[in-house]
């Protein structure tokens, strides 16, 4: 009696999960790469804000700055106002050529894996890259090449780039399954 | 060797690349109206035009200001909204120590020839960089409103 109770529970919960798109039905080959995506370095410039975020804590950016109609700022404080093609002063101001937020349609704040995965490879919102292109992106990009090189006085995300490549490569070789 | 346009001049001087454009105009160009607050692109104290855009000069190594035209507060008074910013800033009597004002100018002149009747928010938004330790936040502000209501 008691086994069989311990067996219905047990199913339940699994379709519970399933239904929900919880751990069961998500592809073990993305969940590295939302690890990735959701750390500090990449998500606090992929914000669903009208501004970006900073820190570990990923407070709003100080002095106000504003996400702009170009994802580079106010008219006249954007984002090259102060950060440059490279870190400087000692690291303390971090930058990285075309410094500025990914586009609003590129916002991950709050998504689970199944959700980001989904979103990150909607043509309609990551500005009509496919599953080369994506991986194109990330393997080259300078913004995103920063994130794995921040400098000093800032976390890394839980992979190097090396790694965060090959993850890619075996993601879009399955097919990018979510 | 890394040759600069500021205020409509060419001047040419041997630094390090990363020698940041603020001490370049203070110290080479001996231009010192930009004042150096925290050398981190946190105050606006050194804000400069670089091709019309306000930018900290504290943390622009000279070798990314090379083929831009830099403007300075020195010659703001030859642009027409530099020179109200200017008169409205005597007027209303807008600075205290002075220490932040020729970056506020730098940023409210840019702020109105982009935006000849910004909101408080245009405002805030603009100007947010630019601290000022004495308040005269409100008296900026004003000065702002005022130039864009009577003379734009
Ligand atoms: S001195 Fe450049 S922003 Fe403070
Ligand atoms: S007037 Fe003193 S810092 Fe602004």
């Amino acid at each position: 009696m008691l086994l069989l109770r311990n067996y219905w529970l047990g199913l339940s919960a699994a379709l519970a999960l399933l239904v929900s798109g919880g751990a069961l039905a998500q592809s073990p080959l993305f969940t590295p790469i939302y690890e990735v995506l959701t750390h500090p370095r990449c998500l606090n410039c992929h914000t669903l804000t009208d501004f970006p975020r900073q820190g570990d804590e990923r407070r709003r950016h100080d002095q106000l700055v504003m996400r702009g109609e170009d994802n580079h700022g106010a008219p006249t404080l954007q984002c090259s106002a102060c950060h440059q093609e490279q870190n400087v002063a000692e690291d303390k101001v971090p930058g990285a050529p075309h410094w500025g937020l990914a586009p609003l349609s590129m916002g991950w704040e709050g998504m689970g894996p199944q959700e980001l995965c989904t979103v990150l490879k909607d043509q309609s919102k990551n500005g009509g890259k496919d599953l080369q292109a994506l991986l194109k992106h990330m393997e080259e990009d300078p913004l995103v090449l920063w994130g794995f090189d921040p400098g000093e006085g800032r976390t890394l995300p839980p992979v190097d780039h090396t790694r965060f490549v090959e993850l890619l490569e075996q993601w879009v070789n399955a097919g990018g399954p979510c | 060797m890394f040759t600069i346009r500021v205020n409509g001049e060419d001047h040419t001087v041997d630094v390090p690349a990363d020698k940041p454009l603020l001490w370049v105009l203070r110290e080479d160009l001996k231009l010192t109206g930009s004042k150096y607050g925290c050398g981190q692109a946190l105050c606006g104290a050194c804000t400069v035009h670089v091709d019309d855009q306000p930018t900290r000069s504290c943390v622009m190594p000279i070798s990314a200001a090379e083929g831009h035209n830099i403007t300075t507060v020195e010659a703001i008074d030859q642009q027409q909204i530099g020179r109200l910013v200017q008169q409205a800033w005597q007027e209303l009597n807008v600075p205290q120590c002075g220490y932040c004002q020729s970056g506020q100018v730098m940023a409210a002149t840019a702020l109105l020839t982009e935006n000849r009747s910004p909101s408080d928010r245009d405002i805030d938004e603009a100007m947010s960089g630019n601290i000022c330790r004495c308040g005269t936040y409100a008296r900026i502000r004003k000065a702002i409103h005022k130039i864009a209501d009577e003379q734009l």
